[in-house]
């Protein structure tokens, strides 16, 4: 079964302490922030992010490119490339009551941490298998790396978990990785990423350059698992129908911050922040009337100087003086959402009104 | 209307090896004077390969591309220049289309001077400041002198579109143009790209896998369904996405997943028998989709390729059985 790696290791865990409080989310990630040193200066790729994700919940986070959302999925493993520094921030992992800052590891737990508690599966990896070794090889390599040294266990659970995502574990073991379409692959992938029973589980675009039919299977394997496993799901995409699809709670993100985290009904139809408004009036839908679509207007900010204010404010339909000169904190605002806006009572008002109006038209 | 250009059982096949892939196989399509006709399909579908035989990019390995009538693999050299002119394309990829050692201005200039739209260097540089302004680049002054590098995703394709209308086309093929853009930036390309049928009548073969896309793109055109190289499925969009007909549009439609949580959990799926999608090299015989169809006749659908077939409200289907359910329905019609 399961070595709570932080019970194992707690002598090199920093700030590791038994609260044994069960509800602990299993990421608490407090203020963080991302730089990467260019020669131009800094580019604060993420800026101030706080956020929780509890167990057995699906959190996604979507935005546009470049809003930082793949940077910070890669601050939560580690994996930043060279150029980028943490100036600041917390992300307290828990697991069983234990609980410690991922950002303050050392190499050692790292590696323990990495695929133990926490596995991520990058954009476009279901391409990145060794292609002159067999998938069983290559399950086994990992298991191996990461510590798991009897084949027949690792062999038993995959099995389990190869059925799990509707494979046909003999078949797909013994397969070159070329045998295998892209959505076998990438489900080989969630079941290699689940080997070692993580409690964190992170996704960067696993729909990507997938057919339709493909997605279609791996949304529907995604979701069984949910129902069979206890992990936290941390979903990156710029895709918001996979976000409608899979999540339990959106952040938006723009320009490195979030300015939007709410439930995911509040997110797709009573969203406050104009970004969000913004996103969501812009994605053509196959169902429901046809309706015109409105762009956002302007493009992103640069984020090595980033706007005064509200880095939204220049795009911004709803800016005052107050957006252009003051960051407005991420503010609770309901049940489950919360938005940084210093206008959204009226936006909200403003959206009301439209929809009262459109309805009037209709009838 | 006009037919513009006319797809007669057009065929590709490549050699891989030494076996043969039949990319595109035997597909009619007809694109009329100021018309969207959308492709949409899977990868592998062949819905590029139809693309660029119907630009005269690829010559067909059977059938014939017609443009306002006339086989454009018969035309003299002048009527090929003059057709290959009025016919302009859009890629997918705005990062890899564009010259990177070329200014903006240099990149609009050139097709300019070649086809001798421009008197001169002066002039050029006029009408390429002037395109700028068609395609929201504005002001002019602040792209000529740039390089693709310091644009944006949306901008650069917004220079692609300007490139393709200097040579003032009729017909342009847009593959895949906006999957690689933002979502906000998405819907301004495509509105500015539906606004010039009305400034110019232009007429429009639109390629993308995103149905969603096509239905907002071609509201008021058609939507071809592709599926290992055939044509499936073709008809006025509403209806196609609506009351969709053959059984692979119903599958990808129920399985599309929708920025509409209620919506897309909730939505009746089409189960299929298997979610292998053959290879190309081995082409199911029949109906190539009838290994994952539940509507399968043992004994016809693996036998006999469906015929496109007029089943009504401007509607073509490429299968046995709902055409059979059609010819049943109409015969049970009392008459007169």
């Amino acid at each position: 079964m399961q070595t709570p790696v932080l019970a194992n290791s707690r002598s090199s865990l920093a700030g590791g302490s038994a609260s044994g409080a069960a509800q602990e989310p299993t990421l608490k990630v407090d203020d963080l922030w991302v730089n990467y040193k260019t020669q131009r200066g800094a580019v604060q790729a993420v800026r101030g992010v706080s956020f929780e994700v509890g167990l057995g919940e699906t959190l996604a986070f979507i935005g546009e490119s470049g809003c930082g959302k793949t940077t910070l999925g890669l601050a939560l493993i580690r994996l930043l490339p060279k150029t980028a520094v943490i100036p600041r921030g917390k992300a307290i992992y828990s697991r069983n009551g234990l609980a410690t800052d991922l950002l303050k590891m050392d190499q050692g737990a790292l590696r323990e941490f990495r695929w133990k508690e926490c596995a991520m599966i990058f954009q476009g990896a279901q391409n990145a298998f060794n292609p002159i070794l067999r998938i069983r090889d290559q399950v086994l390599d990992t298991a191996q790396a990461h510590g798991e040294s009897n084949p027949n266990r690792v062999r038993e659970r995959v099995l389990e978990l190869f059925r799990l995502v509707s494979l046909d574990p003999e078949r797909v073991l013994n397969a070159y990785p070329h045998e295998l379409s892209g959505g076998m692959r990438q489900r080989v992938l969630l079941a290699l990423g689940l080997l070692l029973d993580p409690q964190l589980i992170i996704l960067d675009e696993p729909t990507t350059a997938l057919d339709i039919l493909t997605v279609r299977s791996v949304i529907e394997v995604l979701r069984d698992l949910r129902k069979q496993i206890d992990f936290s799901l941390i979903l990156i995409s710029h895709d918001l129908s996979l976000a409608a699809e899979l999540a339990d709670r959106v952040g938006t993100m723009y320009a490195g911050m979030l300015v939007e985290v709410a439930n995911v009904m509040d997110t797709y139809y009573h969203p406050y922040h104009p970004y969000t408004i913004g996103l969501i009036r812009a994605v053509p839908t196959l169902s429901g009337e046809h309706r015109d679509l409105i762009s956002i207007p302007g493009s992103p900010p640069d984020l090595i100087t980033p706007p005064k204010g509200c880095a939204f404010n220049p795009r911004c339909p709803y800016a005052t003086d107050e957006c252009r000169e003051q960051q407005p904190p991420l503010l609770n605002v309901g049940v489950d959402h919360q938005v940084a806006c210093w206008n959204w009572q009226t936006v909200v008002a403003d959206q009301g009104s439209r929809l009262i109006m459109g309805a009037r038209a209709q009838a | 209307m006009a037919a513009m250009m006319e797809l007669f059982n057009l065929e590709r096949s490549f050699k891989i090896g030494r076996s043969t892939v039949r990319a595109v196989d035997g597909v009619n399509l007809r694109v009329n004077e100021g018309e969207v006709v959308c492709v949409v399909g899977e990868s592998g579908c062949g819905k590029t390969t139809t693309g660029k035989m119907a630009v005269g990019l690829l010559r067909p390995t059977g059938g014939e591309v017609r443009y306002r009538g006339k086989d454009i693999w018969q035309m003299t050299p002048a009527e090929f220049r003059k057709y290959r002119q009025a016919v302009q394309i859009i890629h997918q990829d705005p990062y890899s289309s564009l010259n990177p050692t070329q200014t903006i201005g240099d990149i609009l200039a050139a097709p300019l001077m070649r086809h001798s739209i421009a008197r001169n260097r002066l002039d050029a540089r006029n009408r390429a400041a002037e395109l700028l302004r068609t395609v929201d680049l504005t002001p002019p002054n602040d792209f000529l002198d740039k390089y693709p590098h310091q644009l944006s995703g949306g901008q650069r394709q917004r220079v692609s579109v300007a490139r393709a209308l200097t040579v003032h086309p009729s017909f342009i093929m847009a593959d895949e143009a906006v999957s690689m853009l933002d979502v906000s930036i998405r819907v301004s390309l495509l509105k500015m790209l539906g606004r010039f049928r009305k400034e110019m009548g232009m007429t429009y073969l639109f390629i993308t896998h995103d149905l969603a896309v096509a239905r907002f793109f071609a509201w008021d055109g058609r939507i071809a369904v592709m599926y290992l190289g055939r044509v499936v499925e073709i008809g006025p969009t509403p209806r196609l996405i609506g009351e969709p007909q053959h059984p692979y549009t119903k599958a990808l439609l129920s399985a599309i997943p929708e920025a509409d949580p209620r919506a897309t959990r909730n939505k009746e799926r089409v189960a299929l028998r298997s979610m292998d999608v053959p290879s190309l090299k081995n082409v199911p015989p029949g109906c190539s989709f009838h290994p994952r169809c539940p509507l399968f006749v043992p004994g016809l659908c693996d036998v006999e390729v469906p015929k496109l077939t007029d089943i009504g409200h401007a509607t073509e289907v490429a299968c046995h059985v709902v055409a059979a359910e059609h010819a049943r329905a109409e015969g049970s019609k009392v008459p007169g």
